[in-house]
């Protein structure tokens, strides 16, 4: 078995979201002893062994639980006061760990009450996560391409190739970029770039064989964009490209540019980027070549509160046909120099409240996908840790950053250490997890 | 007259009040479920009871009871005001290590305002619609109480229904020493000039362990809790703060907090408890971190569990910045604070949250919260319920 990919088919964890039974063998696969080693990939354990160990666990655990709960009995009173039959009906379906539809996701968004809403998100999480763990991830973005011929309003980055500053990077930075990563610990890469008409697929086959026979790294890369992109420029199908791009080493496939899957704001945001039933299309055509993704949601822009629960329903449906999801990641909009926010001055900040009611109202109605990130790079480090409390069980990334790495990893070794305080700080344990969420180092307690 | 003591300390002096670590974790949890629904029946809790509660796993927890005890007082009513800060003068006889306001005389950027300069920002605030404008400043080696009266004058002088609600503990001591009068003898003066009531800052952390590190040169905690309640005896209302997150131990923030109830049990003067985040920059503690997010909420929440006999906590959007403010608001806390045009001294230490925030927003942020704004007056008084969106602007 290759041991840099997920096996979709033989996965225990996804085989076990599609009967949505709780997730508790992938917790089991993430307390492996052996996983808990230094960086690098694991093999899988069996399905008995995730069921034996798993039987041992949940006894030490029931042992662990007191019997009375505050809690429990005040946010039961809660939901036995609920304003209306509805959402009532929504609070307990959500208790009871049942799937929502989509009118009780948009009443929990616009009626539940936060604390309510945080401690049934928390339950929800547990049925994933029942070890109190939260984990980051070491990786680095590389950037291989600023050419691109799409050129969205929102961008600085992009360049149409004639300027001095438009550039391919060679092989050889690639390559150094990627054993800086890994001397700082680091085990996976983010490479994402413009769509380049003139890279064609044979560039990545070649770019994606020449690490992968070098390195022991998660490559996590491309975008839909660019793999319709690469497709077209290279006469060939969404599928045989993904296969080749596969075939030559590519391990997963981030989830941006979703932003809100809902076409009306969709236009309005990125009237380049395609519709969103593309978007779905290619996800799940990367699921059926087995590379799983990461879906995103980027809201907090012009859409409303249906929109939102359009999205997070899109994105389940596509689950259940073909479980290739393993993260969900919410980001709020970034204003600052776009032209969104100059053609819609008075659009506000999103709140943190509203943050963590969508966040926490995504947990709830997620029952197919295992984790979900909460964002300290668009809400601040605060309610990055608080999110903790709503639903999210991953921090997300520490982006290793080019002078950074330079200067002897320092400085990044600090942002490390204020990861896993602020984790810890939370009251969870901090994990060190790979691109698939597999725990690679767990943080002893400092005490 | 009988004065408060800090005789008998609610923590062991220099040791921190960490639940013993044989206890484990069951008991420790068992402990704070019971604290809980102690405090749920309305029963006040220990000292070792409200450690205990910094201790727990689940922030969302606390944060119900919070809420529940908030709304059995409050409703939900959340409160702000239309203020103005004026920092009349940064030039302070104190080098308190965690200050990045305070300047020498001669220093780079040390100022002091001018009566124009006053009575400029008094005329701003109040065409703007403030009903408050808040005081406080350096200890001024060369000010005297006569400047302080020419200080509340001048703005009383330009806009009488201002609301003066200024000058700290400290700085009421540090005039009354100058000028070899009582405490009680400089209040008099100055409220015959104009005060209304004292903002609640120079509190920091009153447990001395922790006082004598950061601000061996300041007034000490006792002699910060005499003055208001030599204040709140002549029918002075005032504030109470706590300065959070530096190098106190959980055992100096519930101490800071039962001798705060005491004190209200006393005279029951208080207005308002407000906690207040640490700001990293420009200090010389050595410390380099914002407060945790979820510590800003623990706080909240084990202040309205502990402070049984105060109606209103808030808070305070500048410290924790408004994001974290707002969530507060399902922690316990029932008002954002004001306006706040021209906050410096939180500023000058690197507050993220900026100088101010428009009436419009600050309306924003309570209904995103689910909350009803109230704009009230400097001792909580309701103004007007912002309970119909439609009829803001009127």
């Amino acid at each position: 078995m290759n041991h840099n990919s997920l096996d979709i088919k033989n996965n225990p964890y996804l085989i076990n979201c599609a009967a949505k039974v709780p997730v508790r063998e992938f917790e089991a696969q993430l307390n492996q002893s052996s996983l808990i080693a230094a960086a690098g990939f694991q093999e899988a354990p069996t399905l008995s062994e995730i069921n034996e160990r798993d039987s041992k666990r949940s006894e030490i655990v029931k042992a662990q639980v007191p019997q009375t709960k505050v809690h429990d009995s005040l946010m039961l009173s809660k939901i036995e006061a609920a304003e209306s039959s509805g959402l009532k009906e929504a609070y307990q379906t959500a208790l009871a760990g049942q799937r929502l539809t989509g009118e009780q996701g948009l009443m929990l968004l616009e009626s539940g009450d936060l604390n309510l809403l945080g401690w049934l998100a928390t339950k929800a999480k547990e049925r994933f996560h029942p070890q109190g763990k939260v984990s980051y991830l070491l990786d680095r973005n590389i950037n291989y391409t600023n050419i691109c011929r799409v050129g969205c309003d929102f961008c600085a980055f992009y360049r149409r190739g004639h300027e001095a500053d438009s550039y391919v990077l060679p092989k050889e930075q690639i390559w150094k970029k990627i054993e800086e990563t890994i001397e700082v610990g680091g085990t996976g890469t983010l490479m994402q770039g413009g769509v380049n008409p003139h890279l064609k697929i044979e560039y990545y086959e070649d770019l994606f064989k020449s690490i992968k026979e070098r390195y022991k790294i998660h490559l996590h890369a491309l975008s839909v964009i660019e793999i319709e992109g690469i497709a077209q420029v290279s006469r060939l199908s969404v599928e045989e490209t993904l296969e080749r791009l596969k075939a030559a080493g590519l391990d997963s496939i981030p989830g941006a540019g979703a932003e809100i899957l809902a076409d009306e704001i969709r236009l309005e945001q990125s009237p380049v980027k395609r519709h969103s039933h593309r978007w779905i299309s290619v996800m799940q055509a990367a699921h059926r070549a087995n590379l799983p993704t990461t879906a995103t949601m980027m809201f907090g822009a012009l859409e409303e509160r249906k929109h939102i629960i359009e999205h997070i329903l899109r994105i389940r449906d596509a689950q259940d046909e073909t479980n290739g999801f393993y993260a969900f990641i919410l980001w709020t909009f970034q204003g600052e120099h776009t032209e969104l926010l100059k053609k819609n001055p008075d659009l506000q900040q999103t709140s943190g409240a509203e943050y963590l009611r969508v966040l926490a109202v995504s947990r709830l109605m997620m029952d197919n996908i295992p984790n979900i990130q909460g964002s300290w790079v668009t809400m601040g480090p605060k309610i990055g840790q608080i999110s903790l409390h709503y639903g999210a069980n991953d921090m997300g990334s520490i982006m290793i950053e080019e002078n950074v790495v330079s200067a002897a990893g320092t400085s990044f070794s600090l942002d490390r250490k204020n990861m896993v305080e602020l984790i810890r700080r939370a009251g969870f344990t901090p994990v060190q997890r790979d691109t698939y969420y597999n725990i690679l180092t767990e943080h002893e307690e400092t005490h | 007259m009988e004065s408060v003591t800090c005789s008998a300390p609610h923590v062991p002096h220099g040791r921190h009040a960490v639940p013993q670590k044989s206890q484990g974790a069951r008991a420790r949890y068992q402990e704070i479920q019971r604290a809980l629904e102690k405090a749920l029946r309305g029963e006040r809790l220990s000292f070792d009871e409200g450690v205990s509660l910094f201790y727990s796993p689940d922030l969302v927890e606390l944060g119900a009871v919070a809420d529940a005890l908030n709304q059995k007082k409050n409703g939900r009513d959340v409160y702000f005001n239309v203020n103005r800060h004026i920092n009349p003068t940064n030039i302070c006889a104190l080098s308190c290590k965690f200050c990045a306001f305070s300047r020498k005389p001669g220093d780079e950027g040390a100022y002091a305002y001018s009566e124009d300069e006053i009575a400029h920002r008094a005329k701003v605030a109040a065409e703007s619609g403030a009903t408050e404008v808040h005081m406080v400043g350096g200890l001024h080696p060369r000010w005297k109480l006569e400047n302080y009266k020419n200080i509340i004058r001048t703005v009383k002088a330009t806009a009488p229904h201002l609301h003066v609600k200024a000058f700290t503990a400290v700085e009421l001591d540090w005039l009354a020493r100058k000028e070899r009068k009582t405490v009680h003898d400089v209040l008099c003066e100055l409220r015959d000039s104009g005060l209304g009531s004292l903002p609640g800052g120079g509190a920091e952390i009153f447990a001395p362990y922790v006082r004598e590190k950061i601000c061996d040169t300041k007034l000490t905690g006792e002699g910060w809790l005499n003055i208001h309640k030599t204040a709140h005896q002549m029918g002075l209302r005032s504030n109470c703060t706590m300065l959070y997150g530096h190098i106190e131990d959980i055992g100096a923030r519930v101490d800071h907090m039962i001798r705060l109830r005491e004190l209200q049990d006393e005279t029951n003067g208080f207005n308002v408890f407000i906690p207040l985040a640490f700001q990293p920059e420009n200090n010389e503690l050595g410390i380099d971190r914002h407060t945790y997010g979820v510590d800003d909420l623990k706080t909240i929440a084990v202040a309205r569990i502990m402070l049984d006999n105060f109606k209103h906590i808030k808070s305070y959007w500048v410290m924790t910045g408004e994001r974290v403010a707002q969530t507060a608001l399902h922690y316990g806390a029932n008002d954002l604070d004001g306006t706040v045009v021209e906050e410096k001294i939180a500023n000058m230490a690197g507050s993220r949250a900026g100088m101010a925030m428009a009436k419009s927003r600050i309306l924003g942020v309570i209904r995103d919260a689910g909350r009803i704004p109230v704009e009230r007056s400097t001792v909580y008084e309701p103004i007007r319920r912002y309970d119909n969106p439609a009829e803001d602007q009127q």
